[in-house]
């Protein structure tokens, strides 16, 4: 949807950057980062020509954007910065109609624009509409500078670092609400900010710059794995815990509240009590509290006739691991395996708990940024 | 004692229409000052300038062009209240938030629109207030056109002083004074509401 071709841009003798190429695609939400100076702001500029480029080509949809009208060009492209810039003459509505009105729509069809943007953000129209900028929260200010950028229906939004100047609490909110919108009317966003925690939540596509060259071009998932070199291990910070993977063994990924049914348990009981745990298996021990197997719910109601012992129904098919195996062995077997779960044994046999797909989660969620994941 | 309502009056138009006249160059010259940034410190070296010249020998200078009477005033007081408004206007549409400007460019607003839509309304609070400077400093400069044959208050004083009447003085400068209060009264009322959304 968009390429840059070779594109280079210096000033005097300063290259900013430096024969660039790359594509992004339709539908993506591409983040540029890199250290200042890197670029990123330059290249996103160039793609509704606040900047141009001194050589190379740039491509919409496979049309040169050197060959368009420049104004035309920035009315299909919305366009969000880091300052908002809101017109602090105009009130809310007419400063999310601006580009409507650029485009001649006529009232009838940008009022009801400015309705149905105002509550997707849930800012009621009867509210908000008729206030100036300088009465609204920074936060709600941003959230206007949003939808200026998405009132025209452009199929591109750009946006430079736009949350950068806003409290930590209200990111977060505008981070996620700019997700929803974007898988919702399925835009391309190429987004700049500096903050790697920011790129990671956002980004299908990371784009990381250093110097007017793209270092790195990868999935957040990617990048975190494979760092390109050590200024993006650097950025990755705690992200990345030095680059290794952490030390996790099983017994940090497994949870252990678990229902555990005696071998001699009647299967009513264990319907029962599946059903009050709210689980669809159970692990089964011996009278010496040694692993026995597991039954499933499916297991009971395909062979199971009331009355007998839950002992007689129970399979070994679930894998078992000891508790101290390192967890990053386990997680490809979790991933693979039809099981739903794996069973972890202590040295004598015991059961200690379960790694489902959920508790590894959370937990390599936990070991990369640091806080509970609820 | 003469009837002071006609001079008032003629006093009035004659401010009012120099005024009106500068409001218009003032503002051109500060859009080009500003778009041409090459022309900025020209043009308000050339308004500095004229406000140099004593008051005296531009008048007598323009009645040289115009003749004598009310054209060579409004002439003269159209220069004099070039330079707050050219100032302003300028230092209005600099002082617009680079990241405002930024905005207006990235939707996609032509140089026209910009300036019209965004640029001069914001500046607009401080050009008003240029031009209010513009019009009390005119209505006392105004009294000089008694002496290139102009109407308006300067008559009263002038025969005041040349009959030694110092009530005849004052039943000139008096209106002229109370006029200039309230302009400045009434403008500063209207400025101060300009300025209240731009923030």
């Amino acid at each position: 949807m968009i390429t840059f071709k070779n594109v280079s841009k210096s000033y005097g003798r300063q290259v900013v950057l430096d024969d660039l190429s790359f594509e992004i695609k339709q539908g993506q939400f591409v983040v540029l980062i890199g250290p200042s100076g890197c670029g990123k702001t330059t290249t996103l500029k160039m793609i509704n020509r606040l900047i141009e480029p001194n050589s190379g080509e740039i491509y919409i949809n496979g049309v040169n954007i050197m060959r368009q009208n420049p104004v035309e060009l920035r009315r299909s492209i919305g366009y969000v910065i880091q300052q908002i810039g809101l017109f602090p003459n105009m009130t809310v509505e007419q400063n999310i109609a601006v580009v409507p009105k650029l485009l001649k729509y006529p009232k009838e069809r940008w009022k009801p624009i400015v309705r149905e943007l105002l509550e997707l953000v849930n800012m009621p129209y009867e509210e908000n509409a008729h206030k100036y900028p300088s009465e609204l929260s920074g936060g709600q200010q941003q959230r206007i500078g949003v939808l200026r950028a998405l009132a025209a229906s452009p199929p591109i939004v750009l946006m430079d670092e736009p949350f950068g100047a806003l409290d930590p609490i209200t990111r977060d909110c505008l981070q996620e609400e700019v997700k929803k919108i974007q898988k919702k009317l399925k835009k391309t966003i190429v987004f700049v900010t500096h903050d790697m925690e920011e790129a990671l939540k956002l980004a299908d596509t990371i784009v990381f710059m250093n110097e007017g060259k793209i270092v790195q071009m990868a999935s957040p998932e990617e990048m975190l794995r494979n760092p390109a070199d050590n200024i993006v291990r650097e950025f990755m910070g705690r992200h990345m815990q030095g680059g290794e993977s952490p030390d996790l063994y099983v017994e940090d990924v497994m949870r252990t509240r678990i229902l555990k049914v005696p071998k001699t348990l009647r299967t009513l009981e264990c319907i029962d009590r599946m059903d009050r745990w709210e689980v669809n298996s159970v692990i089964v021990i011996n009278d010496d509290e040694t692993y026995a197997g597991t039954v499933s719910l499916e297991d009971i109601h395909k062979q199971g006739k009331p009355g007998r012992e839950i002992g007689e129904l129970i399979t070994e098919e679930t894998p078992t691991v000891s508790r101290f195996y390192k967890a990053q062995e386990v997680f490809d077997q979790l991933l693979t395996s039809p099981c739903k779960y794996l069973v972890v044994l202590n040295d004598d046999r015991t059961v200690a708990g379960l790694v489902t797909r959920t508790s590894m989660t959370k937990a390599v969620g936990k070991a990369l940024w640091g806080a509970e994941i609820s | 004692m003469i009837d002071l309502i006609p001079f008032i009056l003629e006093h009035l138009v004659i401010v009012l229409v120099a005024t009106g006249i500068s409001v218009v160059i003032g503002i051109v010259l500060g859009i080009v000052a500003y778009w041409l940034r090459f022309t900025a410190q020209p043009i308000l070296w050339f308004s500095e300038a004229v406000q140099t010249i004593p008051a005296l020998a531009l008048l007598a200078i323009l009645m040289i062009l115009f003749g004598l009477g009310n054209t060579t005033i409004i002439a003269g007081l159209t220069l004099y209240a070039l330079l707050p408004i050219v100032r302003n206007t300028h230092t209005g549409l600099i002082s617009v938030p680079a990241a405002i400007k930024d905005a207006a460019r990235g939707m996609g607003m032509s140089k026209l629109q910009r300036l019209f839509r965004v640029e001069l309304p914001l500046a607009f609070p401080l050009v008003f207030s240029g031009i209010k400077i513009s019009v009390v400093n005119s209505l006392s400069i105004a009294v000089m056109g008694v002496l290139i044959g102009a109407g308006g208050l300067g008559y009263p004083i002038y025969r005041g002083i040349q009959t030694q009447n110092l009530r005849q003085i004052m039943s000139g400068a008096i209106p002229v004074m109370i006029m200039a209060i309230l302009f400045d009264f009434l403008m500063s009322a209207i400025e101060r509401r300009l300025t209240k959304h731009a923030k």
